[in-house]
């Protein structure tokens, strides 16, 4: 049984290290461009004109209410198949990338990732106490200087763990990108079966590597959400006991 | 119904499938979750220490590997087992349609258990001591007092769970089970009309999805109808 494991482990090392690499660029990626294009849709999606609500609000609804997996076939295969109908796209300089599945499950996973965060985010902005908007605007900031000094700064605060969450997930759905033929962790896995049969051996590597990159994530957003929280932390040691003792 | 060069029907069955996957689940997704929770909830530290490792190792690994996992490693298990007991060597093949049934209650449970278990903390503890008082033992303390309430507080919770599960059954066409995704493959290969296909996939998937927030909405309202009034 461990030979197994060792067997997998030592001969098949490259494939799971390269597979890593894809997982985690798959998931940087999605996780920076699917929180810039969120921040827009959340924006709009807290406006009170009906018709701004109504463009993020479908595009969430779409997002959220579909499998991703179901996304990706459309995107890869059904987007793909209109693209390749173009007449003369394959003798193009773009049809290289234009065949890759890699772009498409990158535009995916991006957009998915956008709807899920977008919601988290509204949920944020909504939940600013509404005395701090009105003091900003009492003060004559500008909206955008509103968004920029106060909204934002405490929307991190706010949706920190539930951010966390969602790139936790984000991580589990680039699993995904190995039904369209690419070669993240997952997708290394289901190669090493399909070529050695030990489906236990292979499968649980790939499994408590996800664990590990799970851990590793948990404690990086540990430590940014104690730097979002520096503002509490500091009115904390204020009353706290070390600091009393020290001012009498 | 347009015809969808002849095979809107299979796309129908394909979605009979997929709720048969979701209503097959759902009981196991429960039952893992309630047992879960309480032992999470459990005076003995091992059963904690179970309870805890569960939802840490399955929050943590993507929802197709576990398939996967259950799906190639299964029949090797069982397999071995049957070798064990009958002594002589045996072809068993678990139907891929149960092993992704196992597969999704196992992933569904662990995110139920920690819903389970925040339903459970709420219900007030007067109450549980009330009932010990009056001589209930703790299987009718669970049955009378605990197991009415915990539907209350935990519906908003499986509400959202219910909806991961609908899109997660997609996941499941990846080892061959013929529910709306696996169809719409099939249609998009033979057909050279992918497009068309996936569009009717995602738009079979948004219906379900939608019905699905619909009822339960209606749940909730319902199962919330002597507090909404305080």
């Amino acid at each position: 049984m461990f030979e197994d494991l060792i067997y997998v482990l030592t001969k098949y090392d490259s494939w799971l290290w390269q597979g890593f690499l894809l997982t985690i660029q798959l998931l940087a990626v999605s996780v920076v461009f699917g929180s810039i294009l969120a921040i827009p849709l959340a924006i709009a999606r807290v406006s009170k004109l009906v018709w701004v609500q109504a463009v993020p609000f479908a595009f969430i609804y779409v997002f959220r209410g579909t499998p991703l997996i179901a996304q990706l076939f459309m995107m890869y295969y059904g987007c793909g198949q209109l693209i390749s109908n173009i007449d003369g796209i394959q003798d193009h300089w773009t049809w290289t990338y234009l065949r890759d599945p890699y772009w498409y499950c990158l535009l995916t996973f991006v957009l998915n990732t956008a709807a899920y965060m977008a919601e988290i985010m509204r949920g944020g902005i909504q939940n600013v106490p509404n005395g701090e908007i009105e003091a900003a605007r009492a003060c004559g900031m500008t909206p955008f200087t509103t968004y920029r000094r106060i909204i934002f700064p405490r929307m991190w605060q706010i949706i920190w763990p539930a951010y966390t969450n969602d790139v936790i997930f984000t991580l589990k759905a680039t699993s995904l990108a190995s039904t369209v033929t690419m070669m993240e962790l997952t997708g290394a896995a289901r190669k090493i079966v399909a070529r050695t049969a030990l489906p236990y051996e292979a499968f649980i590597s790939a499994g408590v590597i996800y664990l590990i990159i799970v851990y590793f994530l948990t404690f990086g957003f540990k430590g940014i959400e104690k730097y979002l929280r520096r503002n509490e932390r500091r009115e904390g040691q204020k009353s706290g006991p070390a600091k009393a003792g020290g001012t009498v | 119904m347009f015809d969808l060069y002849g095979r809107g029907w299979q796309m129908l069955e394909g979605g009979l499938v997929t709720v048969q996957l979701c209503l097959t689940v759902l009981p196991f997704m429960i039952l893992f979750g309630l047992l879960g929770a309480s032992a999470k909830l459990s005076r003995y530290k091992a059963l904690r220490i179970i309870g805890e490792s569960y939802t840490v190792l399955i929050r943590g690994i993507p929802e197709l590997l576990v398939i996967l996992l259950i799906y190639f490693g299964g029949t090797i298990a069982v397999q071995k087992i049957a070798e064990l007991i009958g002594g002589e060597e045996v072809r068993v093949d678990i139907p891929a349609f149960w092993s992704g049934v196992a597969a999704l209650a196992l992933v569904q449970g662990a995110f139920a258990s920690e819903v389970f278990r925040a339903a459970m903390q709420a219900i007030p503890i007067g109450q549980i001591e009330a009932a010990t008082a009056c001589g209930m033992t703790p299987p009718q303390i669970f049955i009378r007092i605990k197991l009415p309430q915990l539907w209350r507080f935990a519906l908003p919770g499986l509400n959202n769970l219910f909806q991961v599960l609908i899109k997660d059954t997609a996941l499941i066409s990846v080892v061959g089970v013929e529910e709306i995704l696996r169809k719409a493959a099939v249609g998009a290969g033979t057909e050279k009309a992918p497009f068309t296909f996936y569009l009717v996939a995602m738009l079979m998937f948004l219906a379900f999805t939608t019905v699905s927030l619909f009822v339960f909405n209606r749940l909730e309202k319902r199962a919330s109808r002597g507090i909404a009034r305080a």
